[in-house]
């Protein structure tokens, strides 16, 4: 009785879930963009804040061509660069080594507790105090909140490896530096890039508001530019780069995550 | 093969009156206690008790994973370069991060063997264990047979002077564990050096191992030192089909059924505690 009900539900069927799915995901937010324009040219919507997605667009590839968009994008890209290497680098270092070492561990983990839940942009006038008015001190705001879940996540992820491995290490006679490189680190991984996830996303909102107090340049400094000189359109602009920056990054994150953890079941 | 032998050589292996105690919060909790033996070179040599009779401690004081609190203990020093040795551990023990290939090489890799003897060496074991073909698997694509497969390469090709081997095939069901017994067999034949084996199966003691020592439950003593005394090389479904194994069998189990017993009444008493 049940098969023929079976292969009629299965006839019906003219898309598979998942392409559907795919479908649907672009659709709404072109099917929002539409309404948005449609909502704002017959000014239900006040065109001084929600300006229409096509006057956006067309000051897009103003900035664009006039090149003032790249410069401060490029501006941002450096800063948020140099900014992520000087934070993540040292965290997994020291992170991984925290989780090897008791001593180092009881030494500093206090200092992180301590230091961890002021917010990072409360620093920002103390930084600009120190390292003054140009690069360094953005670079050095973001290097600050990289810095942390990075830390964390790695001191957790060695903590977290089986003692059974570490066991491996010491009966096969690895010196300290070979269980780091062999065990600790690789075996911290999958916790390391999931606070460097972490960290991405902080960098962002950091050198968004470095950006808009203390700076010249950059991405977050044309958003406020926009507002100062109320051209909501070029805020905008600002506001879908960055967007797309953070888009761009989590993407790069999946290939970095492909590259240094091929040894996990992909989900 | 008998330690009778006239003129016995210094053997690889002595304990002399060693003992662990472990601090509890209920006292002393004493792990293993007063055991002497020796274990001459190339001997197949195997540890039966029941749970908690301390004879992974044993295993491990050997591989210098942990100290002991009395007693001596000897390992006559490599002749080589090689290592001392190896061991082989219960579970899974093989690096997830790395593939089927640099797994086997670890020890080889951490002592900077040249490339082309890493190849040759890994390349052998890894042909002698049937994981050729998975060379560059990773372990997460592995049945639980194969990846214990990795782990007895990894320890082989370390080359060590000694194996230590802690119940490597415990997880394993009966079809697999039989086949890995007579691959290791086959493997520790080709150079017969000195292995430390742990097990709680009878069966499996009296297949491989050329001498025998039962464990009594907590604190672990030795309770009996049995020979085996069948061939090499030994064909383990052919062994187990013979009467004598089935005698071996019975009689070493009977010194074992009052310690198991025993072992028992010491964990009901602790779940009641």
């Amino acid at each position: 009785m049940a098969q023929p009900r079976v292969a009629e539900e299965v006839s019906k069927q003219v898309l598979s879930a998942s392409n559907r799915d795919r479908l649907i995901m672009v659709a709404s937010p072109i099917a929002l963009l539409l309404l948005w324009e449609l909502v704002s040219r017959v000014g239900l919507m006040d065109a001084r804040f929600f300006p229409a997605p096509s006057r956006i667009a067309e000051t897009f590839a103003k900035l664009s061509s006039s090149g003032e968009l790249w410069t401060n994008l490029w501006v941002s890209l450096k800063r948020l660069f140099w900014g992520f290497l000087l934070g993540a680098v040292p965290a997994v270092m020291l992170g991984v080594a925290m989780g090897m070492f008791r001593l180092l561990r009881v030494v500093i983990d206090p200092l992180i507790s301590a230091l961890y839940p002021i917010p990072k942009s409360a620093l920002v006038p103390l930084f600009l105090l120190i390292f003054g008015l140009g690069e360094a001190s953005k670079i050095a705001l973001v290097a600050t909140g990289v810095f942390f879940p990075v830390i964390i996540n790695s001191m957790a992820g060695v903590r977290g490896i089986a003692t059974i491995y570490l066991d491996v290490g010491h009966n096969f006679r690895a010196s300290r530096w070979q269980l780091f490189w062999t065990i600790a680190l690789p075996g911290a991984m999958p916790m390391i890039l999931a606070g460097v996830r972490l960290g991405v996303g902080i960098g962002l909102v950091l050198i968004a508001i470095a950006e808009m107090i203390g700076a010249k340049s950059g991405l977050g400094y044309m958003i406020w530019n926009a507002w100062e000189i109320l051209f909501v359109e070029k805020m905008y602009v600002g506001l879908i780069v960055i967007a797309m920056l953070g888009f761009g990054s989590t993407l790069l994150l999946k290939e970095l995550e492909r590259f240094a953890i091929p040894w996990q079941a992909h989900r | 093969m008998s330690d009778a032998a006239p003129q016995p050589a210094a053997p690889k292996i002595s304990i002399e009156g060693l003992s662990k105690h472990f601090p509890t919060k209920a006292g002393r909790l004493t792990a293993i206690d007063n055991i002497s033996l020796a274990i001459p070179e190339g001997q197949f040599f195997t540890i039966v008790g029941p749970s908690g009779c301390g004879k992974t401690t044993l295993l491990r004081i050997l591989a210098g994973l942990e100290t002991f609190s009395a007693g001596r203990l000897k390992i006559a020093p490599p002749v080589s370069e090689r290592p001392e040795n190896s061991m082989v551990f219960q579970g899974e023990s093989i690096f997830p991060w790395m593939t089927v290939w640099d797994n086997a090489a670890y020890g080889l890799k951490l002592r900077h063997v040249s490339a082309a003897r890493i190849k040759e060496v890994v390349g052998h074991f890894l042909e002698r264990t049937g994981l050729t073909k998975f060379a560059d698997a990773y372990p997460h694509q592995l049945s639980g047979g194969m990846k214990q497969r990795v782990s007895i390469a990894r320890a082989f090709a370390n080359d060590p002077d000694i194996f230590l081997m802690d119940e490597p095939f415990s997880a394993l069901d009966e079809q697999n564990k039989t086949l890995l017994q007579q691959e290791l067999l086959r493997i520790w034949e080709e150079t017969r050096k000195t292995v430390v084996f742990i097990t709680h199966s009878v069966d499996e003691a009296v297949s491989l191992s050329d001498r025998i020592m039962v464990m009594s439950a907590q604190p672990g003593r030795v309770k009996a030192m049995i020979d085996v005394p069948f061939e090499r090389p030994r064909d383990v479904l052919a062994l187990r089909a013979r009467p004598e194994y089935g005698q071996l069998v019975f009689s070493i189990w009977e010194q074992l059924r009052d310690e198991v017993q025993r072992a028992r009444q010491l964990d009901e008493q602790k779940v009641h505690a």
